[in-house]
């Protein structure tokens, strides 16, 4: 019979009381975990754009176009790679619940900018051969059932008319960052559509994306295309695809911030749970540590017993807790509309968090009934009725 | 004073209530030779079983010097007292104290973790004191298995599995029925008699300091 074999048995003492506390904290770890995850998904989406990669967009707001002129004088700019282009087409795929990123894009130079898209060659060409084709995700592939050669039919909005597209090509992501939920067709197809019905639309380019060749010269660069449009009917806001991400998402700060505050007073909660719990526990063995002082145990001894058990529940609860989280976090990612995150996992800071948190709160809620059990006299131990 | 295993001299203790001293014992001065078995008798408040704990190191004298086998326990840091105890003291409660989630072999093993002994050594000793006590068929039994008397006999085979110096037993009959108090005593004085046991026994029963060999009366916090 050891310590470890006591603060085992003195963990189950109370069946009910322990199994509750650990579901308590088991939940309380799992919210913890869900709302980190989606906290990280946003930071990792931000962190995941590249800073080699420049976005110019219309200088007021993105939802204003710029016109395709603009092409050509961007690509004269020294330090700049490859110049593509894109609109946002939106749509509807049968029902406005099926939401998936749908781009209009440069079919030439999209995939060259976008290096992380991986695409066979012969997938890729058909794709730039054929006007009214188009390349989806391997995510919404997956959903959707989309094959090579199926016909994805959208109702536009944003773009009047029934549309329809021939699937060419497949593209897969580079690593778990990529965003594998984007449905890219021609531009020039819709353009030249627009041309016929809606001319005043023609030549309308959502934003360009400039592939540089150095990252470290992005700010001047970027400068020096803003220069270059600064008095024209049509100035340029550029910036790293990594800032343009932060600022789409910037609307979302005060309810980042939220979640992020709501993790941590579950934290909060958990100790409290936690602590009254082994204040419970321990005030009902007051008699039974004085016990263990008389039979000569020293306060490290009384230490490990009390630590121990309020360790052992909190990491019970925490591990039940972790193991939830997983099946929960592929529930919500299948629910969510593809493209809401590029990726949607637990990362491994949220596990460290969660386990780190288990052991501080373990800690933490050990201290007042140690401290009661080791201030106690032996003699008032030993009276107390309890 | 050749062979006093325990000396009690010029001992007072007082408790503070708030601001208002309440003397307990009064410049009391015992000695208890070896092999001896020593009733201390008195009414409530008489200050028995403070004297009982400051033999037992569980508690510190106010004035006066408690010296059990040549050391003086009022001088030993919180530590090496608690060292001192598991060496030197099997304590015998009035309620038992055993630890409900232990049968009564883990629960007579529990002062033996504190020693350097194997696994093997431990159970050996443990199944000795057990049968000592004669519950050598109930090793796996858990308190609420077991009657007021074993419960209490477990407690005894707890205070003698490290062959202490001393045995202090605070009203071991005071829970127990007649008969059960009956097979305690004779129990008791077998561990003075036949083990050679040194026992300081706190008790209100008349019957059970018969089996002592010497009684002292407490009254006020004096001996008289």
């Amino acid at each position: 019979m050891k310590i470890f074999k006591l603060i085992f048995k003195n963990a189950l003492r109370h069946k009910l009381r322990t199994f509750l506390t650990i579901t308590g904290l088991a939940i309380a770890v799992l919210a913890f975990g869900v709302l980190r995850t989606v906290i990280d998904m946003w930071n990792e989406a931000v962190n995941a754009a590249p800073i080699d990669r420049l976005i110019v967009r219309q200088y007021v707001s993105y939802i204003f176009p710029l016109p395709y002129a603009h092409l050509s004088k961007i690509q004269k700019v020294p330090g700049v790679e490859c110049v593509s282009y894109a609109n946002w087409f939106q749509g509807v795929y049968k029902d406005k619940r099926n939401f998936f990123t749908r781009m209009a894009v440069d079919a030439e130079t999209y995939f060259s900018v976008y290096d992380e898209f991986l695409i066979s060659p012969d997938e890729l060409a058909a794709f730039k051969q054929e006007r009214n084709s188009c390349v989806v995700g391997s995510a919404i592939a997956e959903q959707y059932g989309f094959k090579i050669g199926d016909i994805i039919a959208l109702e536009g909005d944003i773009y009047p008319g029934h549309w329809e597209f021939v699937i060419r090509g497949i593209y897969k992501g580079r690593d778990k960052a990529t965003d594998v939920s984007q449905m890219v067709f021609h531009w020039t197809n819709v353009d030249e559509r627009m041309r016929q019905e809606m001319p005043g639309r023609a030549g309308d380019v959502g934003w360009y994306i400039a592939k540089i060749k150095d990252e470290s010269h992005a700010a001047p660069i970027s400068e020096q295309i803003d220069a270059i449009f600064t008095n024209s009917g049509d100035a340029t806001k550029t910036e790293t695809e990594r800032a343009f991400t932060q600022n789409f998402i910037s609307g979302l700060n005060s309810l980042l911030t939220a979640m992020n505050f709501v993790s941590f007073v579950i934290i909060g909660i958990i100790m409290l749970v936690l602590g009254n719990t082994m204040i419970m526990s321990a005030r009902e063995r007051t008699r039974e540590y004085a016990v263990f002082k008389t039979l000569g145990f020293s306060a490290s001894h009384i230490v490990i017993i009390i630590l121990g058990e309020s360790l052992l529940i909190a990491l019970l609860g925490a591990g039940l807790g972790v193991l939830l989280t997983y099946p929960v976090v592929s529930i919500i990612a299948a629910l969510v509309p593809k493209g809401t995150f590029p990726y949607f996992f637990i990362t491994p800071t949220t596990l460290i968090l969660a386990a780190g948190a288990a052991l501080l709160i373990g800690l933490a809620a050990s201290i007042f009934p140690i401290q009661r059990a080791l201030r106690t006299r032996i003699v008032d131990g030993l009276r107390f009725a309890g | 004073m050749s062979n006093s295993i325990i000396q009690v001299q010029n001992v007072s203790k007082s408790y503070w209530r708030d601001s208002l001293e309440v003397p307990v014992l009064n410049d009391i001065s015992i000695d208890v030779h070896e092999g001896e078995f020593l009733g201390l008798m008195g009414p409530s408040g008489s200050g028995k079983t403070t004297l009982l704990n400051l033999i037992a190191g569980i508690d510190r004298p106010s004035r006066g010097n408690v010296i059990v086998g040549g050391i003086d326990i009022t001088k030993l840091n919180e530590s090496n007292l608690a060292k001192w105890r598991s060496r030197h003291i099997g304590f015998v409660f009035q309620f038992y104290n055993l630890l409900p989630v232990l049968t009564a072999f883990e629960n007579v093993e529990l002062p033996l973790l504190l020693t350097s002994l194997s696994k093997a050594e431990r159970k050996k000793h443990v199944e000795l004191s057990l049968d000592v006590v004669g519950l050598g068929d109930r090793i796996h039994h858990y308190p609420k298995q077991l009657s007021g008397g074993q419960e209490q006999r477990v407690a005894i085979a707890r205070a003698i599995v490290t062959d202490p110096t001393l045995l202090v037993a605070d009203e071991p009959t005071g829970d127990l029925d007649k008969r059960s108090a009956e097979e305690i005593m004779i129990l008791l004085e077998r561990l003075n008699t036949e083990f050679k046991k040194t026992i300081v026994m706190v008790t209100h029963d008349p019957r059970a300091a018969e089996k002592a060999k010497v009684v002292h009366h407490l009254d006020k916090g004096e001996l008289s």
